[in-house]
């Protein structure tokens, strides 16, 4: 049933230009290095960009690492934001209810979309990234950041793992955003706070005298998805993150919950 | 005054004799009784008419009914179970229509149905492209089913609400102001179907503000002013607790009055040439005779039964201004 959720969600003109947005930036990113002649040093702009001329299958994770602060959370923030507010806001929410659609039901329906879309997001990137990078750029065997070769296939298939891992880190601020959307009935509002927070959190981690609380943060491990680039791959920070994630997934979804089952529906 | 209730079939369970029946129903926005101890009664198979001014709690009593608000205090049973625990049986044999219709401005006519038919816990799949289809058809809306939501008129828009509330077989109707904004034909055509669903054995509940629709159409009403149920029971019975008033059109006012006021008669008021009366149970023909008799020059003689507006506005006052 929750597919027709989906199906509600992806035949939205505005999902659909997220997403067109979302696969823009990698071709961007690799026209821009293509074209400007001069290619970048190692070390040169976001991770990933120096490996970029070599071979083309690396504008995926140059994409990832450059949507991933702005973007990506964005996009979540709009669909999040809107999932239950939006309902309410255009009044479809009291004809979904006396449908009836159960309150819990809506509510993991409306997060398993949530969930669907962080991953659907990422991995638009990840091939529209791919696409652009075969195109201007040659492909080949991809060397790790160890130093080690892994063949195109297997390179193709952690870039992969890098997406999901990517999506992974979205559903925090995903089942935030959820939150949110059960306090109010005006959608723009939960959407600007969502990215409100994701922006806040951000902010928080720049400030070294709160490095204390760092490793709480929803996005402090946001970047670390290139550890999935090493050779072997280095687990620790992947795993701390998609935990950390997982408990804000636990706290802010049992929240909606409790907000949204006994919430007076007058919109 | 509450009439009391309604002809009740004699083998009728007490589960089976109303299809909405709700117990010192109330609630409080910010400490404000919006709806306050409500008991009411809708008799199954009726065709029920819910009225009141503006704010006066109609829309919030109807949220209720359905469980998207919260009583403060009081009960609701709907179709014989109890609300809101009973939710998932009960809901789906209730068509809705509240606050307007709702959907979603960039999928079609015809896809907005599909969709808030496959919401549910019961998708019926294999029927649902015909149950649109008919819905669609029984509205009058086929030609537009497959123009975006967003391009439909306000008329259009009320007609795809009930296509909504029609998508199944249905026992139960609340249709909060169906009428609104539609044209002629439609309005008609609204009460047809709902005289045909009624004929079917279903319950409507009617929210209207146009009270010779309402007279039309409703077997019962209830009244509701503040939040509080002023009158309830079958239409005649509701215009029974409102006086018939008799008019006489007369030179001689003076001894016409006087012999009114001799028969009995209350509220008597003179204007210009005509002088009027409340009856209290003496018949009109008796008055008519008594004034000729008494050689009163009649020009005419008027009385007149009154209407389902002179109860409303007895009960509910002439005041203009929302009451708060
Ligand atoms: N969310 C709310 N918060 C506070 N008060 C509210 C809220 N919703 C409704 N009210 C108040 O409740 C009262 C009843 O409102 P309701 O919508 O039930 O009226 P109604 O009888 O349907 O009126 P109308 O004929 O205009 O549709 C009004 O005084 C209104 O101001
Ligand atoms: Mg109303």
């Amino acid at each position: 049933m929750w597919r027709a959720e989906l199906a509600l969600l992806f035949r939205r003109t505005r999902t659909q230009a997220l997403l067109g947005v979302l696969a823009l930036v990698p071709i961007v990113v690799a026209s821009a290095v293509r074209f400007s002649g001069s290619g970048p040093q190692p070390g040169e702009g976001p991770q990933f960009l120096d490996q970029l001329t070599h071979n083309g299958v690396f504008a995926a994770l140059v994409g990832l690492t450059v949507t991933l602060p702005f973007f990506l959370p964005l996009a979540v923030a709009v669909v999040a934001g809107d999932a239950i507010a939006g309902e309410a806001n255009l009044g479809t929410l009291r004809y979904l209810l006396t449908r009836p659609y159960g309150r819990t039901r809506l509510l993991v329906h409306k997060g398993a979309v949530l969930v669907a879309f962080c991953v659907i997001a990422t991995c638009v990137v990840a091939i529209a990234g791919i696409i652009a990078g075969a195109i201007l750029f040659p492909i080949g065997p991809v060397t790790t950041l160890s130093g080690t070769t892994l063949s195109l296939t297997a390179g193709t298939i952690r870039i992969f793992a890098a997406a999901a891992v990517v999506g992974g880190s979205l559903l925090g601020l995903a089942a935030i955003g959820l939150f949110i959307s059960t306090l109010t009935d005006a959608p723009v509002g939960a959407m600007a706070a969502t990215a409100g927070i994701a922006v806040l959190s951000g902010v928080l981690d720049a400030i070294p005298q709160l490095h204390a609380i760092h490793p709480w943060l929803l996005t402090h491990y946001w970047l670390t998805f290139g550890d999935l680039l090493r050779s072997p791959v280095r687990w620790t920070a992947i795993t701390k993150n998609l935990l950390l994630q997982a408990g804000y997934m636990l706290v802010f979804i049992t929240a909606a919950w409790a907000r949204f089952t006994t919430k007076d529906v007058l919109a | 005054m509450q009439t009391d209730p309604m002809n009740l079939a004699p083998d009728a369970t007490a589960d089976d004799t109303f299809a909405i029946e709700t117990t010192g129903l109330t609630k409080r926005f910010a400490g404000t009784a919006v709806v306050d101890d409500l008991n009411l009664r809708v008799p199954r198979g009726s065709v029920f008419g819910f009225l009141g001014p503006n704010g006066s709690g109609k829309t919030t009593t109807i949220r209720m009914l359905l469980g998207l608000v919260n009583p403060s205090s009081g009960s609701v049973r709907l179709l014989g179970r109890s609300m809101p625990g009973a939710a998932n049986k009960v809901l789906p044999n209730v068509g809705t229509l509240v606050e307007g219709p709702a959907f979603y401005p960039w999928l079609s006519g015809r896809r907005n149905l599909i969709r808030i038919d496959a919401a549910g816990s019961d998708p019926q799949r294999a029927t649902r492209a015909d149950r649109v289809a008919a819905a669609l058809a029984h509205v009058g809306l086929s030609a537009a089913a497959e123009k975006r939501y967003r391009a439909y008129s306000l008329g259009m828009r009320q007609r795809l609400g009930l296509a909504a509330a029609l998508l199944r077989p249905r026992s139960l109707l609340v249709l909060d102001e169906p009428t609104n904004g539609m044209d002629p034909q439609g309005t008609r055509e609204i009460r047809n179907l709902i005289r045909a669903v009624a004929a079917d054995g279903a319950t409507v509940l009617l929210c209207s503000h146009l009270l010779n629709e309402v007279e039309q159409v409703c077997t019962h009403a209830a009244i509701i002013t503040l939040g509080r149920l002023v009158a309830q029971g079958p239409l005649e019975s509701l215009r029974e607790t409102t006086t018939t008033r008799v008019t006489v059109e007369t030179d001689d006012t003076e001894r016409a009055a006087a012999v009114l006021g001799r028969l009995g008669l209350m509220q008597i008021a003179v204007t210009g040439t005509l002088v009027s009366a409340a009856l209290d149970s003496q018949r009109p023909e008796d008055c008519c005779k008594a004034l000729v008799l008494a050689d009163v020059g009649v020009r005419s003689f008027v009385s007149r039964r009154p209407s389902l507006e002179d109860t409303y506005v007895e009960l509910t006052g002439e005041g203009f201004d929302v009451a708060r």
